[in-house]
């Protein structure tokens, strides 16, 4: 199958569902002749023109309710957020317009946006452009929360965001914009509250998200190799979560590790485990154990981000740890 | 400008309207019939009537937490207001909003809305959905003096004038932002000068001259509906009671009684019947078949709402999210 980058399908994903739809309309900074901070966008101002491709002023509050203002009169808007740490500036918008409008007025009115921006250390750009907050949103009811770690789940699940009549929280993760994958040509759906099981394995659940689930494959291999046999459990979304799908996994294993790269309190991984905790107490041989980035700012120094960032070098140990319990 | 004798008469109707409706929630509110919070529009009747009677079904508006005045204005059913405000499930919100949510996306009551300046962006965005659907609608989004400070103004005005959007944004200067008074607030008297700073129109109007309120909304909205871009109104009026009905004194711990007095002197509703009974465009007789008929209409309401069941615990689990 052809290959594309999670940015190629994410662009394509947009370009589609833009083709098909004349509502659908992209509003963010730098997303036309710049083609997004991350290209995203790129190529879409020639093709689709500036009033669907809309440069917005550094103004978040500004285009984000634009964009809810825009969903309730019926168009279907997707706003880019250059960066996860930029939301904070449109928080009301987020949390009080976009996530309660449906809700708060008993169904009348319904908010069909996207909010499409990214999580993830590693560029060395610090403690404001890489951070991982996306459990800020799923800590608020009224917003689906997508998270996809592969170039297929990234554009599947954008077409159903655009599609869907909710409002999403789109989160993608910069560090994975250009990992290649298999990506279909065709138009589809991947349908929010669906986890993916990328590795079958019997001896333990990794439950990953994001970059984690990378690592977390890569982990599986090495760790195949001393014959533990690792599940790699992706969400896809984590709100809805497929609760039933990580049961499932953990029935079969008997031990869980959940990694998210957000702050370890309070954190995506925390939920999960306790979710676990209790609804499948009784499946575990094992503590549930969690490989998260550690409660402190995004450090900026390259030795310092490197220690921060949760990856191999996290999930090795945690994993043999928990394998010590029969 | 010239008005109709008819859509004379439709504002001094609407403005009653909303004055008896809110005579009926301060006592509804003292006997606790009405939970939670109630801001309401009592003194600022001109502003809500002159802006909504100029627009269309099909126009948008989006309103504050000081609403009643806006979505009654703008064709609100009353029993289904009464309701929400009871907390009953057959209330527009279905019990699950309240005094600050009314929302009818049927008749463009995009919601009011819980936060100071909130729904400025979101009557941008709907600009921006008129402009990109090619109508000749128009959006209008109220706020108040205070709001004028929040950065969704400024952002708002900004994206609304760079796109040249069929906006009106609708300034309610009532003078204070809760307790804080608008000298405290900001260094300028008129907010109308930052439509300056976006290069647009700014006008500031007597908000309890419902013709001043209307000729300004009229010229703004022929405008808007032109393609012509956005216009900032400013409408000087007064709220009478407290910031909300449980405002210790109604608002003379910031406030003087000679200050609200003076303002009573100004109530816009004898303003406009003076005029319509000099003109002959109305009758005493009239103005009481109107307010009999009103208050009728309020009692239904009250009615409806005393009669209507709260939602059941079940309904709390529903529309969190769209199904499907």
């Amino acid at each position: 199958m052809r290959e594309l980058t999670y940015a190629q399908a994410l662009n394509e994903a947009l370009k589609q569902c833009m083709q098909e739809d004349e509502r659908v309309i992209l509003l963010g900074e730098d997303v036309g002749v710049y083609g997004g901070i991350f290209q995203v966008s790129a190529g879409l101002l020639g093709e689709f023109g500036p009033n669907r491709i809309i440069d917005t002023p550094i103004s978040e509050a500004g285009f984000v309710g634009a964009c809810v203002g825009a969903a309730l009169t019926g168009m279907r808007p997707v706003a880019e957020i250059m960066f996860i740490d930029f939301t904070t500036c449109a928080m009301d918008m987020i949390i009080n317009q976009m996530a309660k409008m449906h809700y708060m007025f008993g169904g009348r009115g319904q908010v069909p946006m996207v909010l499409r921006t990214n999580i993830g250390a590693g560029r060395g750009t610090g403690a404001q452009h890489s951070q991982s907050f996306h459990a800020f949103f799923a800590h608020t009811p009224g917003l689906v929360v997508a998270t996809p770690s592969t170039p297929h789940d990234a554009k599947g699940l954008l077409i159903e965001a655009i599609k869907n009549e909710n409002p999403v929280a789109f989160i993608e993760h910069k560090k994975l914009y250009i990992e290649k994958g298999d990506v279909p040509e065709e138009m589809y759906r991947i349908p929010f509250g669906k986890a993916d099981v990328k590795r079958q394995g019997k001896d333990l659940t990794i439950v990953a998200t994001h970059a984690m689930v990378l690592r977390a494959l890569n982990v599986a291999n090495e760790l195949a190799k001393e014959s533990i046999d690792i599940e790699v459990v992706d969400p896809r979304t984590i709100v809805p979560l497929d609760k039933e799908a990580i049961l499932e996994s953990v029935k079969k294993t008997g031990r869980l590790l959940v990694a998210d790269e957000g702050p370890k309190t309070c954190g995506m991984a925390g939920e999960i485990a306790a979710m676990v905790a209790e609804e499948g107490l009784f499946y575990l041989k094992a503590p549930i154990a969690r490989v998260c980035s550690p409660d402190t700012p995004v450090p900026f120094s390259p030795p310092l981000e490197k220690a921060y960032i949760p990856d191999e070098k996290n999930l090795l140990p945690a994993v043999r740890r928990l394998m010590e319990y029969a | 400008m010239e008005i109709s004798k008819e859509k004379l008469l439709d504002l001094y109707s609407t403005m009653v309207k909303i004055r008896l409706f809110e005579d009926r929630i301060v006592d509804l509110y003292a006997r606790g019939l009405v939970p939670g919070l109630a801001h309401l529009y009592l003194g600022e009747e001109a502003v809500a009537a002159g802006v909504c009677g100029v627009l269309r079904e099909d126009d948008y508006i989006t309103s504050t937490h000081r609403g009643h005045g806006h979505v009654i204005a703008k064709g609100a059913d009353l029993k289904l207001m009464m309701a929400e405000l009871f907390g009953k499930k057959t209330g527009y919100c279905k019990g699950k909003g309240g005094s600050m949510h009314i929302a009818d996306m049927k008749i463009g009551i995009l919601g009011a809305n819980g936060i100071a300046g909130g729904g400025i962006p979101i009557a941008g965005g709907a600009g921006l959905s008129i402009k990109l659907r090619k109508t000749d609608q128009v959006s209008v989004g109220f706020f108040g003096d205070a709001s004028s400070n929040n950065g969704t103004f400024h952002e708002s005005l900004n994206f609304a004038s760079v796109h040249r959007l069929p906006v009106i944004f609708v300034c309610e200067n009532n003078k204070y932002g809760i307790s804080v008074s608008q000298a405290k607030h900001q260094a300028i008297k008129d907010i109308a000068i930052r439509a300056t700073s976006y290069d647009m129109p700014g006008v500031v109007v007597d908000g309890n001259d419902v013709f001043d309120v209307y000729g300004a909304a009229s010229k703004a909205v022929s405008r808007a509906r032109a393609g012509e871009g956005p216009t900032l109104i400013e409408c000087k009026t007064y709220r009478w009671r407290g910031h909300h009905e449980g405002d210790p004194n109604q608002g003379r711990r910031y406030r003087t009684t000679e200050e609200i007095e003076e303002w009573k002197k100004k109530d816009p509703i004898p303003r406009l019947a003076e005029r319509l009974l000099e003109q002959k465009a109305l009758t005493k007789k009239k103005m009481a078949s109107i307010e009999a008929k009103l208050s009728e209409e309020i009692e239904q309401a009250v009615a409806y709402a005393n009669e209507s069941a709260f939602p059941s615990i079940e309904e709390m689990f529903e529309d969190v999210l769209v199904k499907g």
